[in-house]
């Protein structure tokens, strides 16, 4: 049940610094991501952050390319918000925050250039590889955006192509081989800002989503070890300073490295 | 030739390994997954509570609304996300293949939501969903007359097997389908049968010898999802 | 003084209309699973969650089995929020109507407050949403609850409209536990911690203190009694970890 009171409240314990939870503004709860968690897909893992969970699988399919780049792979990155992870979310085709999610992560992978789609045709104008990344968040505690993306590298990191037939006419689905997909150190990292009356905080719980008015995601990457913004996407329904925003771009700065870290670090101990 | 020994050497009466685990989606109100070997179910129980639109209500009793899907990636070829005709009309006969055990009277304009999604699937994909549905209906506090066990059997070449998975289901001699797939679910203290479908072509004789080893198999279902419930931390 | 006093003798109202299972704290319970076999034999009597069957009685919810004589029956570990009359329970205004508010406690019927059982007197050319408005969050208690609907009334005393503090939500077959036995558990906390705290049947929780620590520090106690209310000896695990946490704090 969503209480105004509560929600002044963690305004008025935020304006002094502190959250509920004893974080910092800008810390994150306990990242824990496993990979291989579905068999059949390509690629695949588990992304926690705090309690909120986020599935991600990576399909491979064969397709003919767009007309406008004929030796290009195709990319398509589809969330459901399954009512399963919210009594807020309903049953039926994609909502809108769905279809939002999904192309936010969508954007920061293709941008980030991590896959080089130009490494996946297979017979120029005629057949390239699809690339299909499949969110599915299960349980939402806060903060599904940064979940949602972690779930998406994990999975794309850890990813391999399908065996084929000889002559690369079809693939033999349920057969892997060892052979990673192309991609480049620019692994992509979401962090969204949530703006809390004149405060600004990374990674909400649940509570402190209902008491925000504004969010700002900034998804980065290290492109040649320098450190990129690849997409943006600000929403919620207040509006936000410029002095906020430039705010948030020096934390997503300064923050980028650390949470970096943390995902690599779980991505190899598995 | 025969199909006188199982792929995976099981004997005929014998099911794939079972993992139960309750409470596994916090949010909800009641939660589990369940999982036959490499298929793996999770379900989510929200309500009962109020239901939009009013002409849907039954003013006399809640009703009980299942949701079954597959995850895209849970399947070797892409499954498009969304719901199927065959993800339908498994929502179907797992509402109904719980329904009867629950006590819906006390929530009449009411529903109880149960959302099950399949995260990996290797045949026998709806019974491991009936499974952790009956788990999760149960954490959530549904008044419920008994737990609800099921579980896939059939007939390979002759053999009357117990869970089988995709590589029996698809067994072929001579180019042609040998396997019959009967997934059965058991209401699991009156022993009553609550889900029962059939795919092939199977003996009468063999039909009932499959229904008794369904009631067996069904037993240690029972016992997985007890403990699974016993165990759980509030 | 005084009102500290007001607000005991509120908080023991709340008691009498309540159920608190008599001996449900110190023991330690057997769960059982809907279709267990509880008891057996012509001796015991199915009470609420559980049926007879035969010589059996069976469980008929996920909960902890108790005996009182020979009537067997379950205590819900979870499940929906069953309204009574009499509870006083925390609500949240969720729309005006020409004539009342309608009120979200959580419960599986509508819920409404007639404008006639409004805590001020109300003048008949006041409009409802002058007096309470959307997303205002009140105590009150349940006048009537049918099936149709529930009639909430803010006309008695220790009734009123929320202001500070922060309110927290637990599954209402908890709310016994937090409460205490004669509200023993609650008052404990209140005095640990400082804070006034109003439980609502329903489940809904809210805490008032002069520093938003002692707030999170209740919070934190009763979320505890929430998620080990199966266990015995919990009053003395909650006063044991509110010390500890206070000395550590100084």
């Amino acid at each position: 049940m969503e209480s105004n009171l509560t929600n002044r409240r963690i305004a008025e314990y935020l304006s002094q610094g502190k959250r509920f939870d004893g974080r910092e503004k800008l810390e994150y709860r306990n990242i824990k991501i496993e990979t291989g968690i579905s068999k059949n897909a390509e690629g695949s893992a588990r992304a926690k952050i705090g309690e909120t969970e986020v599935l991600a699988g990576v399909k491979l399919g064969m397709a003919e390319p767009f007309t406008d780049s004929p030796e290009s792979g195709v990319l398509m990155v589809t969330t459901e918000l399954s009512p399963m992870a919210s009594e807020k979310f309903e049953p039926g085709p994609p909502s809108k925050e769905s279809i939002e999610l999904a192309r936010i992560v969508d954007r920061s992978i293709r941008e980030s250039h991590v896959i080089d789609l130009d490494k996946m045709c297979i017979k120029k104008g005629e057949k390239v590889w699809a690339l299909f990344i499949d969110i599915y968040p299960i349980n939402d505690a806060g903060n599904l955006i940064d979940a949602a993306t972690m779930a998406a590298m994990a999975a794309l990191l850890t990813a391999v192509f399908p065996e084929t037939d000889k002559e690369k006419e079809k693939i033999e689905y349920g057969t892997f081989t060892t052979k990673k997909l192309p991609l480049s150190e620019a692994v992509p990292i979401a962090m969204t800002f949530y703006k809390i009356g004149d405060s600004i905080i990374l990674d909400p719980t649940v509570e402190e989503e209902e008491a925000s008015e504004a969010r700002l995601t900034i998804a980065m990457s290290k492109d040649k070890k320098e450190e990129v913004i690849n997409a943006m996407q600000k929403g919620g329904s207040s509006p936000m300073s410029e002095k906020e925003i430039f705010h948030i771009i020096d934390s997503a700065e300064k923050e980028f490295g650390k949470i970096y870290k943390t995902f690599e670090e779980q991505i190899k101990s598995k | 030739m025969a199909y006188t020994k199982r792929v995976d050497g099981r004997k005929a009466n014998e099911t794939r390994e079972i993992i139960a685990k309750v409470g596994v989606i916090p949010r909800a109100d009641g939660s589990a997954m369940f999982a036959f070997g490499d298929t793996i179910a999770i379900a989510a129980v929200y309500g009962p509570r109020q239901l939009h639109p009013q002409f849907l209500q039954n003013p006399e009793r809640g009703i009980l609304r299942c949701y079954y899907d597959m995850m895209s990636f849970s399947v070797t070829e892409r499954k498009k996300p969304g719901p199927s005709r065959r993800s339908n009309e498994i929502s179907m006969v797992t509402t109904k293949a719980l329904e009867s055990a629950l006590h819906l009277e006390n929530f009449p304009n009411n529903v109880v939501d149960v959302f099950i999604q399949i995260t990996q699937a290797n045949a026998g994909t709806r019974c491991a969903g009936i499974n952790a549905a009956s788990m999760a209906l149960a954490h959530a506090g549904i008044p419920m007359k008994e737990l609800v066990g099921a579980v896939s059997v059939g007939q390979i070449g002759g053999n009357v097997v117990v869970d089988l998975i995709k590589e029996e289901e698809d067994y072929e001699e001579d180019g042609e389908k040998m396997a019959t797939d009967i997934p059965v679910a058991i209401q699991l203290k009156s022993k009553k049968i609550s889900l029962l479908q059939l795919d092939g072509k199977v003996k009468p004789a063999e039909l009932k010898k499959a229904i008794e080893m369904a009631r067996e198999a069904c037993e240690k279902i029972h016992e997985a999802q007890v403990k699974a419930l016993k165990e759980v931390k509030e | 003084m005084e009102s500290e006093k007001i607000k005991k003798i509120e908080e023991n109202e709340e008691m009498e209309i309540a159920e608190v299972p008599e001996e449900h704290e110190e023991k330690k319970r057997e769960v059982a699973v809907p279709g267990d076999v509880i008891a057996k034999g012509a001796n015991f009597l199915p009470g609420e969650g559980a049926r007879r069957e035969g010589s059996e009685i069976i469980a008929e919810r996920f909960g902890l089995v108790t005996y009182e004589d020979r009537l067997v029956k379950i205590i819900p570990l979870s499940g929906a929020y069953m309204p009574r009359r009499g509870n006083v329970v925390i609500g949240i205004v969720k729309d005006t109507t020409y004539n009342g508010w309608l009120i979200n406690i959580n419960a599986t019927t509508r819920a409404f407050l007639p404008i006639t059982e409004a805590k001020s007197f109300v003048s008949k050319q006041e409009e409802p949403s002058s007096i309470y408005a959307i997303g205002d969050m009140l105590v009150l208690k349940i006048k009537s609850a049918k099936l149709k609907g529930i009639d909430l009334t803010m006309a008695d005393r220790g009734l009123h409209r929320l202001e500070g503090g922060m309110t927290i939500e637990i599954n209402s077959n908890k709310v016994p536990r937090v409460i205490g036995k004669l509200g023993s558990m609650v008052n404990m906390i209140k005095t640990e911690t400082n804070c006034n705290i109003t439980v609502g049947q329903n489940g809904i929780i809210w805490i008032g203190g002069e520093k938003i620590e002692d707030e999170l520090l209740a919070k934190e106690a009763i979320m505890m009694i929430a998620e080990h209310s199966a266990s015995g000896g919990l009053t003395e695990k909650v006063e044991a970890f509110l010390k500890k946490r206070k000395s550590k704090e100084k």
